[in-house]
């Protein structure tokens, strides 16, 4: 009797670290959140796959540490008196009451797993369309190398906006994403706001998202697609529903006309960048690139590589090749004078 | 209390003393000739480095201990505490870089290094970091 106990509490002091490895498992949220975590959502669409992840997780904890238990206990648990090894000692043989064990662990199996099974069909069922009731707004999302465009679609064409990698949306609000895929397959995803999505080229997915707080929740392309793909990042931004409209009428209006120092600028940027780039009110019309309307209103460049600072900004136009090889806007040897007139010209653009 | 009150101030007296040597060295080694980057006073290098970091200067410039500064467009700061010349015009002093970190424009105007809108601490704490690479 002295013997097992002095074993079990050895066992014990044995768990401890796993029990304290655990718990501090689930202290985690309670520090700043990593920017990619899904551990922790929000909005109507994040909050049911949150607690069926945590759901699952614990469940998962429970059953490992059971186990554990048992299988410690087992081992240094004596059945036979010190000595009798011989093999009619081993109950299996005598009368099947392992097997009735074997029976309980089945069933109490089964019955988790099967809660289990409806719980995460309940959860997938009910994030998979927006809340019925209200009109959505909805956005086109095209993910090409190595950026995201974004059109937010509206019946009248003159509200129709372009712009690029960071997306504004109203706080309460369920916003509708279409994805494309430009080039290759891509994949959008906003871990705190909602699941992956594919984008695939010839094809439009849908998903949607809504967040119930202001914020400013990144995302990233989760697929593979080439060379700039770890940089290939975009943020949804959400917005008090007045903040947000505000930010649509702001963006969809053009630049505003260039003050007599940045006439030359501006006519730089149409010859070195226009076939490329559009900034709407301007000859540069091009879209193969992100649109360059109000790039001072972003807080990141080229798909979330670099700060918004005027040396990121004037380091970009320099040099994309050595910032992000192999990214689709060339290397321009611009001389330091143009530089210095395109960037300051670019720098007017709020 | 009363041998706290002067052991106090003959460790204060000491500290003058070491930092009126410190000084007359400096002075003194900076008659001998050119010192290309004596350290700045009261800068703090630390924060240098944090600002170049959110700045961006390695968009453009290789900057030893700075993270991803790995840019092509300016000269490399490597070993800058013992560069001669700055932007192939004015002697490598704390004043003269400062000056060329709030206003690079202004020294040489339409150079490709633009104008960042540094205030004058930042640019002695950024100047401090580019000093200590020697
Ligand atoms: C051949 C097409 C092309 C030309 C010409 C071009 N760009 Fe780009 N530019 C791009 C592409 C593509 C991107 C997106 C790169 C990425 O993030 O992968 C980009 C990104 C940018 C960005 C970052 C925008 C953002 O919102 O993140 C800026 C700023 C920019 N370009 C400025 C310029 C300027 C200024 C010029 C002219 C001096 C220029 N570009 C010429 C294709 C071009
Ligand atoms: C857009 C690119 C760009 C950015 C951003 C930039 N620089 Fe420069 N920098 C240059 C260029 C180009 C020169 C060379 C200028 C010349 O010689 O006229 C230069 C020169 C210098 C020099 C003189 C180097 C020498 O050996 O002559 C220093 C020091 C310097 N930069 C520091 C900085 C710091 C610190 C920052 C960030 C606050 C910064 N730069 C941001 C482009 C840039
Ligand atoms: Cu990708």
């Amino acid at each position: 009797m002295n013997a097992i106990n002095r074993d079990t509490r050895r066992a014990s002091r044995a768990l401890a670290p796993l029990a304290f490895g655990i718990l501090s498992l689930f202290a985690l949220p309670a520090r700043a959140a990593p920017p990619l975590t899904y551990m922790i959502g929000d909005g109507p669409k994040a909050y049911p796959v949150v607690s069926l992840t945590w759901g699952l997780l614990i469940i998962s904890l429970i059953v490992i540490t059971i186990m554990t238990v048992l299988v410690c206990l087992g081992a240094v648990h004596r059945r036979s008196p010190r000595g009798d090894l011989s093999i009619e000692a081993v109950p299996l043989l005598h009368g099947g009451a392992g097997l009735r064990w074997v029976g309980f662990g089945v069933v109490i199996t089964g019955i988790v797993l099967f809660g289990s099974l409806i719980w995460t069909m309940a959860v997938l069922a009910r994030v998979s369309n927006p809340p019925a009731g209200k009109s959505p707004l909805t956005i086109e999302i095209t993910g090409q190398q190595w950026w995201w465009k974004a059109r937010y679609l509206s019946a009248d064409p003159s509200k129709v906006l372009t712009t690029a990698d960071e997306f504004h949306i109203p706080v309460g609000q369920p916003v509708r994403v279409k994805l494309i895929g430009a080039d290759v397959i891509h994949n959008f995803w906003v871990p705190a706001l909602t699941g992956k999505m594919q984008a695939i080229p010839g094809k439009i997915n849908e998903t949607w998202l809504e967040a119930s707080k202001p914020g400013r929740y990144r995302g990233q392309c989760t697929e593979y697609c080439g060379w700039q793909h770890a940089h290939m990042a975009f943020f949804v931004v959400a917005d008090p529903p007045d903040v947000f409209q505000a930010w649509l009428t702001k963006q969809l209006e053009p630049a505003a006309p260039a003050s007599a120092q940045d006439q030359h600028g501006q006519q730089l940027f149409q010859q070195h960048c226009g076939l490329c780039h559009t900034v709407r009110g301007t000859l540069a019309g091009g879209t193969v690139a992100p649109d360059l309307t109000h790039v001072m209103s972003r807080e990141t460049l080229a798909a979330g590589t670099l700060p918004n600072t005027p040396g990121n900004l004037v380091g970009w136009v320099a040099n994309p090749q050595s910032i992000k090889p192999g990214n689709n806007m060339p290397d321009l040897f611009l001389s330091g004078p143009d530089l210095t007139d395109i960037t300051t010209y670019l720098r007017t653009l709020k | 209390m009363f041998r706290l009150r002067v052991l106090g101030q003959l460790l204060r007296a000491s500290g003058a003393i070491r930092i009126a040597a410190v000084a007359a060295s400096t002075f003194w080694l900076a008659g001998c000739g050119p010192v290309a980057g004596a350290s700045v006073p009261g800068g703090d290098s630390a924060h240098g480095a944090k600002l170049i970091g959110h700045l961006g200067c390695g968009a453009c410039h290789i900057i030893p201990g700075i993270s991803q500064a790995e840019g092509l467009v300016g000269p490399p700061l490597d070993h800058f505490g013992r560069r001669m010349i700055i932007a192939g015009l004015l002697p490598n002093t704390p004043e003269n870089l400062e000056a060329w970190l709030e206003n690079p424009q202004a020294i040489v105007p339409g150079n490709a290094m633009p104008n960042m809108e540094l205030k004058k601490d930042e640019a002695r704490d950024i100047a401090t970091y580019l000093y200590t690479l020697r």
